[in-house]
Protein backbone atom coordinates (compact mmCIF):
# COMPACT_ATOMS: atom_id res chain seq x y z
CA UNK A 1 0.00 0.00 0.00
CA UNK A 2 2.82 2.32 0.94
CA UNK A 3 4.69 1.62 -2.28
CA UNK A 4 1.49 2.33 -4.24
CA UNK A 5 1.17 5.67 -2.47
CA UNK A 6 4.83 6.43 -3.20
CA UNK A 7 4.31 5.56 -6.85
CA UNK A 8 1.26 7.81 -7.00
CA UNK A 9 3.15 10.66 -5.35
CA UNK A 10 5.99 10.22 -7.83
CA UNK A 11 3.59 10.22 -10.77
CA UNK A 12 1.99 13.40 -9.45
CA UNK A 13 5.40 15.06 -9.12
CA UNK A 14 6.26 14.13 -12.71
CA UNK A 15 2.93 15.49 -13.95
CA UNK A 16 3.45 18.65 -11.94
CA UNK A 17 6.94 19.12 -13.43
CA UNK A 18 5.60 18.57 -16.94
CA UNK A 19 2.82 21.07 -16.36
CA UNK A 20 5.32 23.57 -14.99
CA UNK A 21 7.60 23.10 -18.00
CA UNK A 22 4.66 23.47 -20.39
CA UNK A 23 3.55 26.65 -18.65
CA UNK A 24 7.12 27.99 -18.90
CA UNK A 25 7.19 27.20 -22.62
CA UNK A 26 3.88 29.00 -23.21
CA UNK A 27 5.20 32.04 -21.31
CA UNK A 28 8.33 31.92 -23.46
CA UNK A 29 6.24 31.94 -26.64
CA UNK A 30 4.16 34.82 -25.32
CA UNK A 31 7.30 36.83 -24.57
CA UNK A 32 8.77 36.21 -28.04
CA UNK A 33 7.02 39.11 -29.87
CA UNK A 34 8.40 41.55 -27.27
CA UNK A 35 11.90 40.18 -27.88
CA UNK A 36 11.50 40.59 -31.64
CA UNK A 37 10.71 44.27 -31.11
CA UNK A 38 14.16 44.65 -29.52
CA UNK A 39 16.06 42.94 -32.25
CA UNK A 40 19.46 44.15 -31.05
CA UNK A 41 19.12 41.76 -28.08
CA UNK A 42 18.29 38.89 -30.44
CA UNK A 43 21.25 39.71 -32.69
CA UNK A 44 23.58 39.65 -29.68
CA UNK A 45 22.25 36.20 -28.78
CA UNK A 46 22.55 34.90 -32.34
CA UNK A 47 26.20 35.89 -32.09
CA UNK A 48 26.67 34.25 -28.69
CA UNK A 49 24.73 31.10 -29.51
CA UNK A 50 25.33 30.75 -33.23
CA UNK A 51 28.61 32.38 -34.22
CA UNK A 52 30.47 31.07 -31.22
CA UNK A 53 29.28 27.52 -31.98
CA UNK A 54 30.65 27.65 -35.52
CA UNK A 55 34.02 26.13 -34.76
CA UNK A 56 32.71 22.93 -33.20
CA UNK A 57 29.91 22.61 -35.77
CA UNK A 58 32.21 23.06 -38.78
CA UNK A 59 34.96 20.84 -37.39
CA UNK A 60 32.48 18.09 -36.53
CA UNK A 61 30.70 18.39 -39.89
CA UNK A 62 33.99 18.03 -41.72
CA UNK A 63 35.01 15.00 -39.68
CA UNK A 64 31.63 13.34 -40.17
CA UNK A 65 31.85 13.98 -43.92
CA UNK A 66 35.34 12.42 -44.08
CA UNK A 67 34.32 9.30 -42.17
CA UNK A 68 30.98 8.92 -43.92
CA UNK A 69 32.58 9.03 -47.37
CA UNK A 70 35.22 6.51 -46.35
CA UNK A 71 32.78 4.05 -44.79
CA UNK A 72 30.31 4.35 -47.66
CA UNK A 73 33.07 3.83 -50.19
CA UNK A 74 34.20 0.62 -48.45
CA UNK A 75 30.62 -0.66 -48.47
CA UNK A 76 29.70 0.39 -52.02
CA UNK A 77 32.91 -0.64 -53.76
CA UNK A 78 32.07 -4.29 -53.03
CA UNK A 79 28.94 -3.96 -55.17
CA UNK A 80 30.49 -1.65 -57.75
CA UNK A 81 28.08 1.12 -56.75
CA UNK A 82 30.53 3.88 -55.87
CA UNK A 83 28.71 6.26 -58.22
CA UNK A 84 25.96 6.41 -55.55
CA UNK A 85 28.41 7.65 -52.91
CA UNK A 86 27.55 11.35 -53.31
CA UNK A 87 23.83 10.64 -53.07
CA UNK A 88 24.09 8.50 -49.93
CA UNK A 89 26.36 10.99 -48.19
CA UNK A 90 24.10 13.88 -49.13
CA UNK A 91 20.86 12.22 -48.02
CA UNK A 92 22.43 10.96 -44.80
CA UNK A 93 23.63 14.44 -43.94
CA UNK A 94 20.70 16.64 -44.95
CA UNK A 95 17.99 14.27 -43.72
CA UNK A 96 19.46 12.90 -40.49
CA UNK A 97 23.05 13.51 -39.47
CA UNK A 98 23.09 17.25 -40.13
CA UNK A 99 20.06 18.16 -37.99
CA UNK A 100 20.61 15.51 -35.31
CA UNK A 101 24.37 15.73 -34.76
CA UNK A 102 24.30 19.52 -35.02
CA UNK A 103 21.49 19.58 -32.41
CA UNK A 104 23.44 17.29 -30.06
CA UNK A 105 26.51 19.51 -30.43
CA UNK A 106 24.32 22.58 -30.00
CA UNK A 107 22.94 21.17 -26.73
CA UNK A 108 26.48 20.52 -25.53
CA UNK A 109 27.97 23.84 -26.55
CA UNK A 110 25.21 26.49 -26.54
CA UNK A 111 22.64 24.74 -24.31
CA UNK A 112 24.99 24.30 -21.38
CA UNK A 113 26.22 27.86 -21.80
CA UNK A 114 22.66 29.19 -21.65
CA UNK A 115 21.77 27.10 -18.60
CA UNK A 116 24.90 28.12 -16.73
CA UNK A 117 24.45 31.78 -17.63
CA UNK A 118 20.81 31.95 -16.53
CA UNK A 119 21.50 29.79 -13.47
CA UNK A 120 24.36 32.03 -12.36
CA UNK A 121 22.27 35.13 -13.01
CA UNK A 122 19.69 33.61 -10.69
CA UNK A 123 22.30 32.65 -8.09
CA UNK A 124 23.78 36.16 -8.23
CA UNK A 125 20.29 37.67 -7.79
CA UNK A 126 20.57 39.40 -11.17
CA UNK A 127 17.21 37.94 -12.18
CA UNK A 128 15.63 39.14 -8.93
CA UNK A 129 17.27 42.55 -9.40
CA UNK A 130 15.76 42.89 -12.87
CA UNK A 131 12.36 41.86 -11.57
CA UNK A 132 12.67 44.46 -8.81
CA UNK A 133 13.41 47.04 -11.51
CA UNK A 134 10.04 46.08 -13.07
CA UNK A 135 11.84 44.48 -15.99
CA UNK A 136 10.10 41.42 -17.39
CA UNK A 137 12.91 38.87 -17.35
CA UNK A 138 11.09 36.57 -19.78
CA UNK A 139 11.03 39.27 -22.44
CA UNK A 140 14.39 40.80 -21.57
CA UNK A 141 16.50 37.72 -20.77
CA UNK A 142 14.82 34.50 -21.88
CA UNK A 143 12.97 35.34 -25.10
CA UNK A 144 15.97 36.89 -26.95
CA UNK A 145 17.97 33.75 -26.19
CA UNK A 146 15.06 31.58 -27.29
CA UNK A 147 14.76 33.39 -30.62
CA UNK A 148 18.54 33.35 -30.99
CA UNK A 149 18.56 29.57 -30.55
CA UNK A 150 15.65 29.05 -32.94
CA UNK A 151 17.34 31.11 -35.64
CA UNK A 152 20.85 29.75 -35.11
CA UNK A 153 20.09 26.03 -35.03
CA UNK A 154 18.83 25.61 -38.66
CA UNK A 155 21.72 27.71 -39.95
CA UNK A 156 24.21 25.63 -37.99
CA UNK A 157 22.62 22.41 -39.28
CA UNK A 158 22.81 23.65 -42.90
CA UNK A 159 26.47 24.57 -42.39
CA UNK A 160 27.13 21.18 -40.78
CA UNK A 161 25.64 19.35 -43.78
CA UNK A 162 27.39 21.62 -46.30
CA UNK A 163 30.83 21.21 -44.79
CA UNK A 164 30.12 17.48 -44.38
CA UNK A 165 29.39 17.13 -48.10
CA UNK A 166 32.55 19.08 -48.91
CA UNK A 167 34.49 16.78 -46.58
CA UNK A 168 33.04 13.75 -48.32
CA UNK A 169 34.00 15.26 -51.70
CA UNK A 170 37.60 15.73 -50.49
CA UNK A 171 37.86 12.09 -49.41
CA UNK A 172 35.86 10.52 -52.25
CA UNK A 173 36.95 12.60 -55.21
CA UNK A 174 40.36 14.01 -54.30
CA UNK A 175 41.77 11.15 -52.24
CA UNK A 176 40.02 7.99 -53.47
CA UNK A 177 39.38 9.06 -57.04
CA UNK A 178 35.61 8.70 -57.37
CA UNK A 179 34.40 10.51 -60.50
CA UNK A 180 33.63 14.12 -59.60
CA UNK A 181 30.88 14.44 -62.22
CA UNK A 182 29.15 11.38 -60.84
CA UNK A 183 29.53 12.61 -57.27
CA UNK A 184 27.73 15.91 -57.94
CA UNK A 185 25.30 14.99 -60.75
CA UNK A 186 23.57 12.17 -58.84
CA UNK A 187 22.97 14.59 -55.97
CA UNK A 188 21.42 17.14 -58.32
CA UNK A 189 19.28 14.44 -59.88
CA UNK A 190 18.02 12.59 -56.80
CA UNK A 191 18.04 15.06 -53.90
CA UNK A 192 14.78 16.96 -53.63
CA UNK A 193 15.09 20.48 -52.24
CA UNK A 194 11.79 20.45 -50.34
CA UNK A 195 11.48 16.80 -49.36
CA UNK A 196 15.08 16.26 -48.32
CA UNK A 197 16.75 19.59 -47.64
CA UNK A 198 13.54 21.35 -46.56
CA UNK A 199 12.55 18.62 -44.12
CA UNK A 200 16.05 18.62 -42.68
CA UNK A 201 15.77 22.34 -42.05
CA UNK A 202 12.34 21.88 -40.44
CA UNK A 203 13.83 19.20 -38.19
CA UNK A 204 16.67 21.42 -37.12
CA UNK A 205 14.25 24.27 -36.42
CA UNK A 206 12.24 21.96 -34.11
CA UNK A 207 15.45 20.76 -32.47
CA UNK A 208 16.50 24.38 -31.97
CA UNK A 209 13.25 25.09 -30.13
CA UNK A 210 13.67 21.97 -27.97
CA UNK A 211 17.32 22.51 -27.07
CA UNK A 212 16.96 26.22 -26.33
CA UNK A 213 13.73 25.88 -24.35
CA UNK A 214 15.17 23.02 -22.28
CA UNK A 215 18.37 24.96 -21.59
CA UNK A 216 16.50 28.09 -20.54
CA UNK A 217 14.04 26.14 -18.38
CA UNK A 218 16.81 24.29 -16.60
CA UNK A 219 18.69 27.53 -15.96
CA UNK A 220 15.64 29.46 -14.82
CA UNK A 221 14.39 26.75 -12.48
CA UNK A 222 17.74 25.75 -11.03
CA UNK A 223 18.33 26.06 -7.32
CA UNK A 224 20.61 29.04 -6.86
CA UNK A 225 23.69 27.16 -5.65
CA UNK A 226 26.88 25.94 -7.38
CA UNK A 227 25.61 22.33 -7.16
CA UNK A 228 22.24 23.41 -8.49
CA UNK A 229 23.80 25.07 -11.54
CA UNK A 230 26.05 22.06 -12.17
CA UNK A 231 23.09 19.68 -11.94
CA UNK A 232 20.97 21.88 -14.22
CA UNK A 233 23.75 22.01 -16.83
CA UNK A 234 24.00 18.23 -16.87
CA UNK A 235 20.24 17.89 -17.13
CA UNK A 236 20.23 20.25 -20.09
CA UNK A 237 22.48 17.93 -22.08
CA UNK A 238 20.64 14.77 -21.05
CA UNK A 239 17.08 16.05 -21.55
CA UNK A 240 17.91 17.90 -24.79
CA UNK A 241 19.74 14.94 -26.31
CA UNK A 242 17.02 12.41 -25.48
CA UNK A 243 14.31 14.79 -26.65
CA UNK A 244 16.13 15.41 -29.94
CA UNK A 245 16.59 11.69 -30.58
CA UNK A 246 12.96 10.91 -29.73
CA UNK A 247 11.61 13.79 -31.77
CA UNK A 248 13.84 12.84 -34.70
CA UNK A 249 12.20 9.43 -34.87
CA UNK A 250 8.71 10.97 -34.82
CA UNK A 251 9.57 13.60 -37.44
CA UNK A 252 11.27 11.05 -39.70
CA UNK A 253 8.21 8.80 -39.51
CA UNK A 254 5.95 11.72 -40.38
CA UNK A 255 8.11 13.20 -43.15
CA UNK A 256 9.25 10.10 -44.99
CA UNK A 257 6.35 7.68 -44.45
CA UNK A 258 5.61 7.69 -48.19
CA UNK A 259 8.35 6.50 -50.54
CA UNK B 1 6.40 70.13 -5.67
CA UNK B 2 8.17 66.84 -6.19
CA UNK B 3 10.08 68.31 -9.14
CA UNK B 4 11.27 71.25 -7.05
CA UNK B 5 12.39 68.95 -4.28
CA UNK B 6 14.14 66.78 -6.81
CA UNK B 7 16.02 69.73 -8.30
CA UNK B 8 17.23 70.77 -4.87
CA UNK B 9 18.26 67.22 -4.15
CA UNK B 10 20.21 66.93 -7.37
CA UNK B 11 22.27 70.01 -6.58
CA UNK B 12 23.30 68.42 -3.32
CA UNK B 13 23.87 64.95 -4.65
CA UNK B 14 26.12 66.04 -7.47
CA UNK B 15 28.54 67.49 -4.97
CA UNK B 16 28.62 65.10 -2.04
CA UNK B 17 31.20 66.01 0.51
CA UNK B 18 33.15 63.03 1.82
CA UNK B 19 34.32 65.16 4.71
CA UNK B 20 30.78 64.89 6.03
CA UNK B 21 31.49 61.29 6.91
CA UNK B 22 31.43 62.23 10.55
CA UNK B 23 28.14 64.02 10.13
CA UNK B 24 26.01 61.01 10.84
CA UNK B 25 23.82 62.99 13.14
CA UNK B 26 22.74 64.93 10.07
CA UNK B 27 19.58 66.89 10.84
CA UNK B 28 16.56 64.88 9.91
CA UNK B 29 14.30 67.17 7.95
CA UNK B 30 12.16 64.55 6.28
CA UNK B 31 9.43 65.88 4.05
CA UNK B 32 6.06 64.42 4.90
CA UNK B 33 3.83 64.61 1.87
CA UNK B 34 1.29 62.42 3.59
CA UNK B 35 1.17 61.27 7.15
CA UNK B 36 -0.21 57.81 6.28
CA UNK B 37 2.00 54.72 6.19
CA UNK B 38 3.42 53.77 2.83
CA UNK B 39 3.77 50.09 3.70
CA UNK B 40 1.88 47.89 6.09
CA UNK B 41 2.72 44.34 6.99
CA UNK B 42 -0.44 42.75 8.28
CA UNK B 43 -0.07 39.50 10.25
CA UNK B 44 2.37 38.04 7.73
CA UNK B 45 3.66 34.51 8.07
CA UNK B 46 6.22 33.17 5.61
CA UNK B 47 8.63 30.26 5.18
CA UNK B 48 10.72 29.20 2.19
CA UNK B 49 9.57 25.67 2.93
CA UNK B 50 6.90 24.19 5.17
CA UNK B 51 9.39 23.00 7.78
CA UNK B 52 11.02 26.37 8.47
CA UNK B 53 9.06 29.50 9.30
CA UNK B 54 11.08 32.66 8.70
CA UNK B 55 8.44 35.21 9.68
CA UNK B 56 5.62 34.37 12.06
CA UNK B 57 2.57 36.61 12.32
CA UNK B 58 4.53 39.84 11.80
CA UNK B 59 2.67 43.14 11.87
CA UNK B 60 4.55 46.34 11.08
CA UNK B 61 4.09 49.65 9.34
CA UNK B 62 6.56 51.95 7.64
CA UNK B 63 5.91 55.66 7.62
CA UNK B 64 5.82 57.56 4.36
CA UNK B 65 8.82 59.81 3.87
CA UNK B 66 10.73 58.25 6.76
CA UNK B 67 13.99 56.37 7.00
CA UNK B 68 13.17 53.17 8.88
CA UNK B 69 15.92 50.76 9.84
CA UNK B 70 15.36 47.13 10.66
CA UNK B 71 18.08 45.73 12.88
CA UNK B 72 18.39 42.14 13.93
CA UNK B 73 20.51 39.04 14.00
CA UNK B 74 21.32 37.13 10.82
CA UNK B 75 18.51 34.85 9.73
CA UNK B 76 15.75 36.66 11.60
CA UNK B 77 13.90 37.48 8.38
CA UNK B 78 14.96 41.07 7.63
CA UNK B 79 15.86 40.42 3.99
CA UNK B 80 12.81 38.18 3.61
CA UNK B 81 10.67 41.10 4.71
CA UNK B 82 12.11 43.24 1.90
CA UNK B 83 11.53 40.42 -0.59
CA UNK B 84 7.90 40.20 0.49
CA UNK B 85 7.45 43.95 0.04
CA UNK B 86 9.04 43.71 -3.40
CA UNK B 87 6.79 40.80 -4.34
CA UNK B 88 9.77 38.49 -4.98
CA UNK B 89 8.30 36.12 -2.41
CA UNK B 90 4.66 35.61 -1.47
CA UNK B 91 3.38 35.54 2.09
CA UNK B 92 1.90 32.24 3.22
CA UNK B 93 -0.56 34.15 5.38
CA UNK B 94 -1.35 37.81 5.91
CA UNK B 95 -1.07 40.83 3.66
CA UNK B 96 1.65 43.20 2.50
CA UNK B 97 0.10 46.56 1.62
CA UNK B 98 1.94 49.14 -0.45
CA UNK B 99 0.33 52.58 -0.61
CA UNK B 100 -3.08 51.12 0.19
CA UNK B 101 -2.81 48.27 -2.33
CA UNK B 102 -2.37 44.67 -1.25
CA UNK B 103 0.60 43.18 -3.10
CA UNK B 104 -0.27 39.99 -4.94
CA UNK B 105 2.92 38.25 -6.06
CA UNK B 106 0.88 36.25 -8.60
CA UNK B 107 -0.38 39.39 -10.35
CA UNK B 108 2.47 40.19 -12.74
CA UNK B 109 0.99 43.42 -14.07
CA UNK B 110 0.38 44.78 -10.57
CA UNK B 111 3.89 43.84 -9.54
CA UNK B 112 5.40 45.58 -12.57
CA UNK B 113 3.35 48.70 -11.84
CA UNK B 114 4.26 48.83 -8.17
CA UNK B 115 7.91 47.92 -8.68
CA UNK B 116 8.34 50.96 -10.89
CA UNK B 117 7.86 52.91 -7.70
CA UNK B 118 10.46 50.90 -5.79
CA UNK B 119 14.22 50.56 -5.86
CA UNK B 120 16.22 47.92 -4.09
CA UNK B 121 19.84 47.57 -3.17
CA UNK B 122 20.53 43.85 -2.93
CA UNK B 123 22.70 42.33 -0.25
CA UNK B 124 25.40 41.29 -2.72
CA UNK B 125 24.82 44.04 -5.25
CA UNK B 126 23.35 41.82 -7.99
CA UNK B 127 25.18 43.81 -10.63
CA UNK B 128 25.13 42.65 -14.23
CA UNK B 129 28.62 41.30 -14.70
CA UNK B 130 28.50 41.52 -18.50
CA UNK B 131 27.93 45.28 -18.37
CA UNK B 132 30.21 48.14 -17.34
CA UNK B 133 29.65 50.28 -14.27
CA UNK B 134 28.05 52.94 -16.48
CA UNK B 135 25.74 50.47 -18.23
CA UNK B 136 24.63 48.94 -14.93
CA UNK B 137 23.40 52.29 -13.68
CA UNK B 138 21.94 53.13 -17.09
CA UNK B 139 20.07 49.81 -17.24
CA UNK B 140 16.83 50.82 -15.47
CA UNK B 141 16.83 54.20 -17.23
CA UNK B 142 17.15 52.58 -20.65
CA UNK B 143 14.49 49.97 -19.79
CA UNK B 144 11.88 52.42 -18.57
CA UNK B 145 12.46 55.65 -20.45
CA UNK B 146 13.07 56.84 -23.99
CA UNK B 147 15.48 59.54 -22.92
CA UNK B 148 18.11 60.64 -25.44
CA UNK B 149 21.59 59.24 -24.95
CA UNK B 150 23.20 62.54 -23.77
CA UNK B 151 20.58 62.86 -21.04
CA UNK B 152 21.05 59.25 -19.96
CA UNK B 153 24.77 59.89 -19.78
CA UNK B 154 24.27 62.95 -17.58
CA UNK B 155 21.83 61.13 -15.29
CA UNK B 156 24.12 58.15 -14.88
CA UNK B 157 27.14 60.34 -14.16
CA UNK B 158 25.11 62.26 -11.56
CA UNK B 159 24.17 59.06 -9.78
CA UNK B 160 27.73 57.77 -9.96
CA UNK B 161 29.01 61.08 -8.68
CA UNK B 162 26.66 60.79 -5.73
CA UNK B 163 28.37 57.55 -4.72
CA UNK B 164 31.81 58.85 -5.61
CA UNK B 165 32.36 56.65 -8.65
CA UNK B 166 32.00 59.01 -11.59
CA UNK B 167 35.59 58.26 -12.51
CA UNK B 168 34.91 54.51 -12.51
CA UNK B 169 32.08 54.68 -15.04
CA UNK B 170 34.09 52.93 -17.73
CA UNK B 171 35.25 50.01 -15.58
CA UNK B 172 33.96 46.46 -15.92
CA UNK B 173 32.22 45.02 -12.86
CA UNK B 174 35.07 42.49 -12.55
CA UNK B 175 37.46 45.43 -12.18
CA UNK B 176 35.81 47.06 -9.16
CA UNK B 177 36.25 46.08 -5.52
CA UNK B 178 33.45 44.66 -3.39
CA UNK B 179 32.84 47.99 -1.68
CA UNK B 180 32.80 49.84 -5.00
CA UNK B 181 30.38 47.28 -6.41
CA UNK B 182 27.96 48.01 -3.58
CA UNK B 183 28.18 51.70 -4.33
CA UNK B 184 27.47 51.01 -7.99
CA UNK B 185 24.46 48.96 -6.91
CA UNK B 186 23.36 51.86 -4.74
CA UNK B 187 23.62 54.23 -7.71
CA UNK B 188 21.56 51.81 -9.79
CA UNK B 189 18.91 51.48 -7.08
CA UNK B 190 18.38 55.24 -7.04
CA UNK B 191 18.69 55.69 -10.80
CA UNK B 192 15.00 56.41 -11.31
CA UNK B 193 14.43 58.20 -7.99
CA UNK B 194 11.90 55.66 -6.70
CA UNK B 195 9.32 56.47 -4.02
CA UNK B 196 10.45 53.55 -1.91
CA UNK B 197 14.09 52.56 -1.65
CA UNK B 198 14.94 49.33 0.12
CA UNK B 199 18.53 48.88 1.21
CA UNK B 200 19.61 45.37 2.09
CA UNK B 201 22.83 45.66 4.09
CA UNK B 202 23.98 48.91 2.45
CA UNK B 203 27.03 49.22 4.67
CA UNK B 204 28.43 45.71 4.31
CA UNK B 205 31.90 45.66 2.83
CA UNK B 206 32.30 49.45 2.83
CA UNK B 207 35.30 51.20 4.30
CA UNK B 208 34.69 53.79 7.02
CA UNK B 209 34.67 56.77 4.66
CA UNK B 210 32.35 55.09 2.18
CA UNK B 211 30.11 53.97 5.03
CA UNK B 212 29.71 57.52 6.27
CA UNK B 213 29.06 58.84 2.78
CA UNK B 214 26.56 56.05 2.08
CA UNK B 215 24.74 56.73 5.34
CA UNK B 216 24.53 60.43 4.57
CA UNK B 217 23.44 59.63 1.04
CA UNK B 218 20.54 57.47 2.24
CA UNK B 219 19.37 60.25 4.52
CA UNK B 220 19.87 62.98 1.92
CA UNK B 221 18.15 61.03 -0.82
CA UNK B 222 15.21 60.26 1.39
CA UNK B 223 14.64 63.86 2.35
CA UNK B 224 15.43 65.51 -0.93
CA UNK B 225 13.26 63.24 -3.04
CA UNK B 226 10.53 62.80 -0.40
CA UNK B 227 10.98 59.08 -0.75
CA UNK B 228 10.64 56.39 1.88
CA UNK B 229 13.63 54.29 2.86
CA UNK B 230 13.86 50.90 4.49
CA UNK B 231 17.32 49.96 5.66
CA UNK B 232 18.10 46.42 6.70
CA UNK B 233 21.45 46.29 8.41
CA UNK B 234 23.63 45.09 11.24
CA UNK B 235 25.37 48.45 11.45
CA UNK B 236 23.52 49.80 14.48
CA UNK B 237 25.43 53.10 14.97
CA UNK B 238 24.99 54.16 11.34
CA UNK B 239 21.32 53.18 11.31
CA UNK B 240 20.62 54.93 14.57
CA UNK B 241 22.25 58.08 13.24
CA UNK B 242 20.26 58.37 10.03
CA UNK B 243 16.91 56.79 10.88
CA UNK B 244 13.65 58.31 11.95
CA UNK B 245 12.44 55.00 13.23
CA UNK B 246 14.18 51.77 14.17
CA UNK B 247 12.75 48.28 14.49
CA UNK B 248 14.63 45.58 16.34
CA UNK B 249 13.76 42.14 15.04
CA UNK B 250 14.50 38.72 16.52
CA UNK B 251 14.07 35.19 15.27
CA UNK B 252 10.93 34.48 13.18
CA UNK B 253 10.32 38.21 12.82
CA UNK B 254 9.48 38.79 16.47
CA UNK B 255 9.59 42.50 17.12
CA UNK B 256 11.79 43.14 20.14
CA UNK B 257 11.27 46.87 20.18
CA UNK B 258 10.56 49.76 17.86
CA UNK B 259 10.68 53.48 18.13
CA UNK B 260 12.81 56.56 17.59
CA UNK B 261 16.56 55.87 17.74
CA UNK B 262 16.97 57.85 20.95
CA UNK B 263 14.24 55.87 22.69
CA UNK B 264 15.97 52.63 21.83
CA UNK B 265 19.39 53.91 22.78
CA UNK B 266 18.06 54.97 26.18
CA UNK B 267 16.16 51.74 26.74
CA UNK B 268 17.02 49.70 29.80
CA UNK B 269 15.47 46.51 28.41
CA UNK B 270 18.29 43.91 28.36
CA UNK B 271 17.31 42.55 24.92
CA UNK B 272 17.26 46.03 23.39
CA UNK B 273 20.57 46.89 25.01
CA UNK B 274 22.11 43.72 23.61
CA UNK B 275 20.96 44.59 20.11
CA UNK B 276 21.99 48.21 20.24
CA UNK B 277 25.40 47.53 21.77
CA UNK B 278 26.09 44.30 19.94
CA UNK B 279 26.81 42.31 23.08
CA UNK B 280 27.47 38.59 22.49
CA UNK B 281 25.71 37.43 25.65
CA UNK B 282 22.21 38.32 26.66
CA UNK B 283 18.65 37.29 26.01
CA UNK B 284 19.42 36.72 22.31
CA UNK B 285 21.50 33.57 21.96
CA UNK B 286 24.49 33.46 19.65
CA UNK B 287 24.25 29.69 19.15
CA UNK B 288 21.68 28.04 16.92
CA UNK B 289 19.51 25.71 19.05
CA UNK B 290 21.38 22.42 19.55
CA UNK B 291 21.66 19.53 21.95
CA UNK B 292 24.09 20.00 24.85
CA UNK B 293 27.75 20.27 23.82
CA UNK B 294 28.73 17.27 26.01
CA UNK B 295 26.27 15.03 24.15
CA UNK B 296 27.64 16.01 20.73
CA UNK B 297 31.20 15.27 21.81
CA UNK B 298 30.29 12.06 23.66
CA UNK B 299 31.26 13.47 27.06
CA UNK B 300 27.93 13.09 28.78
CA UNK B 301 27.62 10.61 31.65
CA UNK B 302 26.84 7.16 30.36
CA UNK B 303 27.88 7.89 26.78
CA UNK B 304 30.17 5.30 25.13
CA UNK B 305 33.85 6.06 25.56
Amino acid sequence: MMSLAALGARALRVLQALGHAASFFVDLLRATPAALRRFDLVVAQIHAIGNLSLTIILASGLAVGFVLALQMYYALVTYGATESLGLIVNLSLVRELGPVVAALLFAGRAGTSLTAEIGLMKAGEQIAAMEMMAVDTRSRVLAPRFVGGMVSMPILAILFSTIGILGAWVVAVLLIGVDAGNFWSIMQDRVDVWRDVGNGVVKSFVFGIICTAVALYQGYETSATPEGVAYATTRTVVVSSLSVLGMDFILTALMYSTP
Amino acid sequence: MRATIHALHCRRLWHPDPTQADGLAWAATSIDLNSANLIEIDHVTFGYDASRTILHDVTLSFGRGKVTSILGASGCGKTTLLRLIGGISRADRGRVIFDGETIDARDASQLMRLRRRMGMLFQFGALFTDLSVFENVAFPIREHTDLPEPLIRDLVLMKLNAVGLRGAAHLRISEVSGGMARRVALARAIALDPELIMYDEPFAGLDLISMGVAANLIRTLNDATASTSLVVSHAAPECMAISDYVILMASQGRIVAQGAPKELMDSTDPEVRQFVRGEPDGPVKFHYPAQPLAEDFGLAAGSPA
